[in-house]
């Protein structure tokens, strides 16, 4: 693998990383709904360079896969269930950004600590990809703890499982059937968690789950 | 034979779903415990065929059930046929005993289905060669057993009780469960590799204590009883029977199988623990017995006290086989077989009688009851044939195995170690305390219950039981008599598993003159059962004759507990409380913190006087309330995990990840 190839790899998933730290402080649903579909866009782009470097034409259609239903139908849908729901105009912050931020980065450096000591005797580019990917899967638990709105834990959610998809690209040999029942089990996350945010809605006139807590009769 | 043995099981299994539907019918539990009785006496007979004609086959099958590697294995030695013939014996007469007891049972969808799928448990535990169906049994037969412990789930007292029962039974299995996961470690679960694996010494210390804790829990040995006089009374009497008589000495078997068998030769610290056990249970439980007013309770408790004297025996067994004596050994383990067999037998046979009682008088407490002689006499006679056994007295069968116990207690002398010479002496002292109060227990059983004047109504108006329940309590009073004149009979049956566990054999008893037993040598000791039994007989019929013809002929009656006065009520009579008063203020004060308050009105007052006593379970207090009270602590701690928000819940996972990381990377 040539140095420019292995950069590009590198600053894709680096990209895909950036992009989550994007998602932590969006304190508005749309912005967040758009930085994802950016995130998805990432991803897709960094799959299928994976596939171009490693010679695995399958990996096209993962990367396919991420772009038509992570970056165009999840947010599209998200949108309209927005809408619909009227919270558009929502705003949330449980922590303070800055906070958030720092808690981020100690994260990214963790996963690398992490990486760097099991992975030694691994591929480069497998272990740089299993570093960023480790990254962004912890950063999308950070975003689902640190948010309040069902919707911005859905979509965080779904960055954690991108990360989770970058990982696997990075593994050399990883076959379709493994990533095409991954994507298939997103949706169909994404559906049940879409039914739940209208049942919610119904029965509580809000998708935050603060109702639901109150509806257990806790106080915080 | 194991073939046979195997589909009699399969056909009580196939039942317990049947008895679902036979519930609903009228006629449903007639079929039912005809079929437990059809199924247990097969069982019943394969095994005694097995055991005094084909002991040293030992045929093994290994069917494709259970974990996928391993398969369930079962085999049927001389050990197993000899707990085949016990547990089987005690199904056929609680099953006898159903088919009348039974049709009383106000839900019969709570016993019927359970009733032969619990038999089929026991079965399977005698028969198992791998520890995964042991221990699968052996769980089984807990859940079925505790299923019908709550079946009369109306009163608070048995819900208790199953809540007590099912903890301990959950943490015998899980003593028994660890104990076979030290011994698999080298071998595997399959008995037979566990048998031919030479496990080290620290490792075979923990697995005999925690059989002891596992076994021991199942067989209620002090101080893990505490369930077993709230479990074995709250199910239905023929289980109740069932569960004394039968499942206590299942686990006797467990404890037997794992020690004498599966384990190497045993160290002489064993015994030592077992015989501190089995000692103060004897004597504890049948202390227990006789402060008690409930009639099964009575009975639950001196259960504990057999299984005291049997453990005894087993400790004695251990004792000189690690000191090289097989002889003894031998001579105290047959004594603890022998044991086994006849507290199946007369704790049975009790426990029908309490039954026959309750159906009768719908009464379990002794101070409600009273004069049933003349109401039940059938009953009577055969309740007073079990009480005899029970206080071991001859000619009865309960004194051969008390007997041949004390006769290897007293060779202890010949011990080297010093410890077992002192310890064994005091255990033996122990022994013969429990056994004479067993003898008072159960005069006071008898005599409150069954002697004087009716205490209540419906003590007043009892009527005999059904003639089903007769002929099961009756043939189990004919056991009990034919096992205490014929004893040797019985002893040599017992040779091969002798032979197998401790490797020696009592000296063969058939074919001595008058059918006398001698355990040792005839210099040192001989019991005739027969002429025992002869000569009561005989000098009873003879004076009962002589009075007769030298005082008057004339059949005369009287009221009972009469003495000359009128009295005006049955409460004058000599009441369960006043029977066992002198005991409790000798021991009561120290073991029970037993307190006597009485409570004299001022003079003119016309408010009556009382006498309370206030009686507390030392061991519950120390030992059991502060478990209790510390778990309650902890899970109300842990309790609030439970209502956590979502987010609170995703910090936490997020928190614990973070931590591995942490782990990982530092």
């Amino acid at each position: 693998m040539s140095s420019l190839q292995f950069d590009i790899a590198h600053l894709l998933a680096g990209s895909l990383v950036l992009a989550s730290f994007m998602m932590l402080y969006q304190d508005r649903l749309y912005a967040l709904l758009n930085v994802y579909a950016l995130h998805a866009g990432v991803l897709a782009l960094s799959v299928a360079w994976q596939a171009y470097v490693q010679h695995a034409p399958h990996l096209y259609v993962t990367a396919l896969i991420a772009l038509v239903f992570k970056a165009i139908i999840i947010p599209v849908a998200l949108h309209r269930i927005i809408r619909r729901l009227g919270i558009h105009r929502e705003i949330e912050n449980v922590i303070g950004v800055g906070l958030t931020m720092m808690a981020g980065i100690g994260l990214v450096a963790l996963s690398m600590v992490v990486m760097l000591r099991v992975t030694p005797g691994a591929d480069a580019l497998a272990r740089e990809d299993l570093a960023f990917s480790l990254s962004v899967v912890l950063l999308g638990l950070l975003i689902m703890v640190t948010r309040r709105n069902a919707v911005s834990q859905v979509v965080g959610f779904m960055s954690l499982e991108n990360g989770l998809v970058l990982a696997a690209t990075g593994a050399k040999g990883m076959p379709l059937v493994v990533e095409i029942s991954v994507a298939f089990s997103v949706l169909i996350a994404f559906i049940v968690i879409g039914i739940f945010l209208f049942r919610i809605r119904e029965r509580f006139d809000s998708v935050d789950v603060q109702a639901l807590d109150r509806f257990r009769g806790e106080r915080r | 034979m194991i073939a046979v043995a195997l589909w009699s099981v399969a056909v009580l299994l196939a039942l317990a779903p049947a008895g679902v539907v036979l519930s609903t019918r009228p006629r449903g539990s007639l079929i039912l415990y005809g079929g437990c009785l059809i199924a247990t006496s097969t069982l019943c007979v394969t095994a005694l065929t097995d055991l005094l004609y084909f002991p040293h086959l030992a045929p093994s099958v290994t069917l494709p059930i259970g974990l996928p590697w391993l398969g369930a294995h079962f085999r049927l030695d001389a050990l197993s046929a000899f707990f085949l013939v016990v547990v089987n014996l005690g199904g056929v007469a609680a099953s006898l005993f159903a088919l009348g007891y039974g049709q009383h049972e106000d839900s019969p969808g709570r016993v019927l289905p359970f009733y032969p799928a619990y038999l089929a448990a026991m079965n399977v535990v005698v028969l198992a060669n791998d520890a995964f169906s042991f221990l699968v049994a052996w769980e089984f037969m807990s859940l079925t057993s505790w299923a019908m412990v709550v079946s009369h789930h109306r009163e608070a007292e048995n819900v208790r009780a199953g809540y007590v029962y099912l903890l301990m039974a959950s943490f015998g299995t899980l003593a028994l469960l660890l104990a076979f996961g030290l011994l698999a470690s080298g071998a595997g679960y399959d008995f037979d590799a566990i048998r031919a694996s030479h496990p080290s010494a620290a490792l075979t210390g923990m697995v005999v204590i925690l059989v002891l804790l596992g076994a021991g829990s199942k067989a209620g040995l002090v101080p893990l009883h505490a369930w077993l006089p709230l479990a074995h009374p709250a199910a239905p009497s023929h289980v109740s029977g069932l569960m004394s008589g039968v499942m206590t000495k299942v686990a006797v078997y467990g404890f037997v199988r794992i020690v004498f068998d599966l384990l190497p030769e045993p160290v002489w610290w064993w015994s030592m623990v077992v015989l501190l056990v089995g000692g103060p249970t004897a004597t504890l439980g049948v202390l227990y017995a006789l402060m008690q007013r409930d009639i099964k309770r009575v009975l639950a408790y001196s259960t504990i006290e057999n299984i005291g004297i049997i453990f005894t025996g087993l400790g004695l067994a251990l004792a000189f086989k690690a000191e090289g004596l097989d002889w003894v050994a031998a001579l105290a383990f047959t004594a603890a077989m022998l044991h086994v067999f006849n507290h199946a037998l007369f704790k049975s046979l009790l426990f029908f009688g309490a039954g026959a009682v309750l159906g009768a008088t719908g009464e379990r407490d002794m101070e409600k009851l009273g004069g049933l002689i003349h109401r039940m006499p059938k009953t009577a006679f055969a309740v007073l044939v079990g009480c005899v056994a029970i206080s071991a007295l001859p000619p009865f069968n309960g004194f051969v195995s008390e007997w041949l116990t004390f006769q290897a207690i007293l060779l202890s002398p010949q011990l080297p170690n010093w410890g077992l010479k002192l310890i064994i002496p005091a255990v033996g002292g122990l022994l013969a305390l429990a056994a004479a109060f067993a003898a008072a227990c159960f005069v006071k059983l008898y005599g409150i219950s069954f002697l004087g004047r009716p205490r209540s109504d419906v003590a007043a108006s009892a009527h005999e039981t059904d003639r089903f329940s007769l002929a099961a309590m009756f043939a189990l009073a004919v056991l009990c008599l034919v096992a205490g004149i014929l004893p040797g009979l019985f002893i040599d049956a017992l040779a091969p598993v002798s032979k197998a566990m401790v490797g020696n054999v009592m000296p063969y008893q058939t074919g001595l003159d008058w059918l006398t037993i001698v355990p040792i040598a005839e210099s040192r000791s001989s019991y005739n059962g027969l002429l025992v039994f002869l000569f009561a007989a005989l000098s009873g019929m003879a004076a009962a004759s002589a009075i007769h013809r030298l005082a008057s002929d004339r059949l005369r009656r009287a009221p009972a507990w009469d003495c000359g006065y009128p009295d005006p009520s049955p409460t004058i009579q000599y009441s369960a409380s006043s029977f066992s008063q002198p005991i409790r203020r000798v021991f009561g004060s120290v073991i029970f913190a037993a307190r006597e308050i009485g409570e004299m009105p001022p003079p003119l007052s016309p408010s009556p006087a009382r006498l309370t006593v206030d009686m507390r379970d030392l061991i519950w207090d120390a030992l059991y309330a502060p478990i209790a009270k510390v778990i309650g602590v902890a899970t109300e701690r842990i309790n609030m995990l439970q209502f956590f928000t979502i987010r609170r819940y995703l910090t936490l996972v997020f928190a614990a990840l973070i931590v591995l990381l942490l782990v990982v990377a530092l």
